[in-house]
């Protein structure tokens, strides 16, 4: 945009500039607020006589000796064993992106590259499986599972889990393909590569960026399920969100909130690393099937 | 590329959603049409000190025998469809003859629980939707006004509603607006008012399930906008401030149907998406005051001892025929663009 078209008049730039302040403070302050407060005990998280006592830790103060208690943090990792939730949320995510990158690349390379309609009527296929409202096939599972032993394990709920996300990681990296110009893969074929072969050396390499996306947002599916694994995975086998919900159904004891809200912020931090580290490809990600389709 | 390498490429991928999507969807629909057997009933007579008298027991070895030889239960067609707990044809109709105005029937029939699930699904998609769409532009317009040393930890902070688990979002908000957490106590400060709890009014809790909602959802309409906001030429611009246009005409007939394509892809995405409305529920313990379709069906199914495959799979057929109802215009259009395309 040339300089005059960025002119403004100052009053409309202060207004501009406070209204994403006010949208910043909104999207932030819950997380700051939660995360400072873990470190408080329960009176001062919920204080009634003044807010400024979460701040300052005032009844932690007398209640612990000290400003920051890390009581909450204890209390779940330790009493409660979310350590036990927290390795089995890595098998399931890590697994859950390995096989979801490995069928969709496959699958999204086909459909980008086939000139066909029936690729068209697939994908619109897939935009239909994705509307479905996970907890509708979660109540077609849990029966036959049960019948046939399946219910509760952990690689079943990570094969569910992959084909429930099947829908999405298609369309992403088909969206993602359909930039690669099909040259390379062709010229690769006239020097006497297969398909196959032409995919896997030529085509890959070059998609990384995208599949990296792609991981991303599965990792996020992943991590961040509850009807699935609430549903599917017996008490042993939970993984940290369905943890966090068990939490609360015995949290009104007092004092226990506390462990449901430092399992909240240790279940938090990991997304916010990923957010500051991949945050370039997050952003394209989302976009990759809206800007350019 | 050929049909044959073709299959063999979207081979697995399409296994996978045939098997767990597609196939649960007739399981859900068998299932609906089948409801528990009936306990096998014993009677006793059982004599002591003050004379005889028969009880009626439950025979808990032959239900369980039953139970295994016929795992989906006993067959009860759409029965299920039709009862009190789904779409209630019977306490519809009485409530029609009975209701001397609309507003009373309507009173009736949202005393039913598919009813009122109902209700406050399509209000939340509809409610939330146009919000989010309406301030994700704005965001996204005022951010891309910002200096670029100040847009990438804009977009940082603002992402993180979005990347959060909405469990997790919502119990953060929960704690925050309960009455003695921060949001909850100023509010009562603000109206004076030392009962005022967002949980126990309804109307305070769909408002807050729906802020929730907005604050969720805003982060991803925003950066698509965003994006696209990136890819609007300057020449058209340029040339509509030529023209006389001035600042909002310029985003009216300029901006706006530059991007209408991304409104309808965010459109889509949020329908899907908010009408699936489920985690806030259970974070924000609301089910009292507002229950949703996903609610339901997760409620058939892990709310009590007893799981009630056949209520939870009627009420599962009957979502996807909503989420059908919401796709049949997406779909209408596409169609038509992609034989516009081919032709």
């Amino acid at each position: 945009m040339n300089i005059k078209a960025q002119q403004r008049p100052a009053i409309l730039t202060l207004v501009l500039v406070l209204f994403v302040i006010v949208w910043l403070f909104i999207a932030v302050f819950p997380f700051l607020w939660t995360f400072w407060g873990s470190f408080k005990v329960e009176a001062d998280f919920f204080s009634k006589v003044d807010w400024k006592y979460a701040i300052f830790g005032v009844r932690t103060l007398v209640e612990t000796g000290s400003s920051f208690t890390g009581s909450g943090y204890e209390g779940a990792w330790v009493t409660h064993e979310f350590w036990r939730s927290v390795i089995n949320t890595s098998i399931v995510v890590v697994s859950v992106v390995v096989i979801s990158l490995t069928l969709g690349t496959l699958g999204g390379y086909a459909l980008a590259r086939s000139g066909y309609r029936y690729a068209f009527w697939l994908l619109m296929l897939a935009l239909i499986f994705r509307a479905m409202p996970h907890i509708t096939l979660v109540s077609g599972y849990l029966l036959p599972f049960f019948q046939w032993n399946l219910w509760g394990h952990l690689p079943t709920t990570i094969i569910v889990m992959v084909a429930i996300n099947q829908p999405f990681t298609l369309w992403m990296l088909h969206s993602f393909f359909l930039n690669i110009p099909k040259d390379m893969d062709e010229s690769a074929m006239v020097d006497g590569c297969t398909r196959f072969q032409a995919f896997r050396y030529v085509i890959i390499p070059v998609m990384w960026p995208g599949v990296i996306t792609t991981g991303l947002f599965s990792f996020l599916l992943a991590y961040n399920d509850f009807t699935v694994t609430a549903l599917l995975l017996s008490q042993e086998n939970q993984t940290m969100i369905p943890k966090i919900n068990s939490f609360l159904g015995s949290t009104q004891v007092k004092g226990n909130i506390m462990f449901a809200v430092s399992a909240v912020v240790s279940a938090t931090l990991p997304l916010f690393v990923l957010v500051m580290f991949f945050q370039r490809q997050i952003v394209s990600g989302l976009t990759a099937g809206a800007v350019k389709g | 590329m050929k049909h044959r390498t073709f299959i063999w490429f979207i081979l697995p991928s399409l296994a996978a959603m045939v098997l767990f999507i597609a196939l649960p969807i007739f399981s859900v629909f068998t299932q609906s049409l089948f409801v528990k057997h009936d306990k096998v009933l014993i009677e006793a007579e059982v004599c002591g000190p003050f004379g005889c008298k028969t009880e009626v027991s439950v025979d808990v070895a032959a239900t369980a025998e039953i139970q295994k030889e016929k795992p989906l239960g006993k067959f009860n067609g759409f029965n299920t469809y039709t009862n009190r707990n789904h779409l209630a044809v019977k306490e519809v109709r009485s409530a029609w003859s009975e209701a001397s105005s609309v507003a009373q029937f309507f009173g009736a029939l949202l005393n039913l629980p598919f009813y009122k699930a109902l209700l406050f699904t399509i209000t939340y998609t509809f409610c939330v939707t146009p919000f989010v769409i309406v301030l994700g532009l704005f965001i996204a317009i005022a951010v891309n006004s910002l200096p670029p040393l100040f847009k990438g930890p804009t977009i940082f902070m603002s992402l993180l509603p979005m990347i959060v688990t909405p469990l997790v979002g919502a119990l953060i908000l929960f704690w925050m607006t309960d009455a003695e957490g921060i949001i909850g106590s100023t509010l009562q400060r603000i109206f004076n008012d030392n009962e005022l709890s967002l949980k126990a009014s309804k109307t305070l809790t769909w408002i807050m399930l729906m802020v929730y909602g907005i604050w969720a959802s805003l982060p991803f309409s925003f950066i698509v906008f965003y994006a696209g906001l990136q890819t609007v030429p300057e020449d058209t611009l340029e040339a509509a401030m030529i023209d006389g246009a001035n600042r909002w005409e310029r985003i009216r007939y300029v901006v706006i149907p530059y991007i209408m394509p991304l409104v309808v892809f965010i459109t889509l995405i949020l329908l899907m998406d908010n009408f699936r409305v489920f985690e806030p529920i259970i974070g924000f313990s609301a089910q009292a005051n507002a229950t949703s379709l996903s609610w339901i069906i997760y409620n058939d199914l892990r709310g009590g001892e007893i799981q009630y495959f056949g209520s939870a799979s009627a009420t599962s057929m009957l979502t996807i025929i909503g989420v059908g109802l919401l796709l049949v215009p997406v779909l209408i259009r596409t169609w038509r663009d992609f034989n516009a395309k081919s032709v």
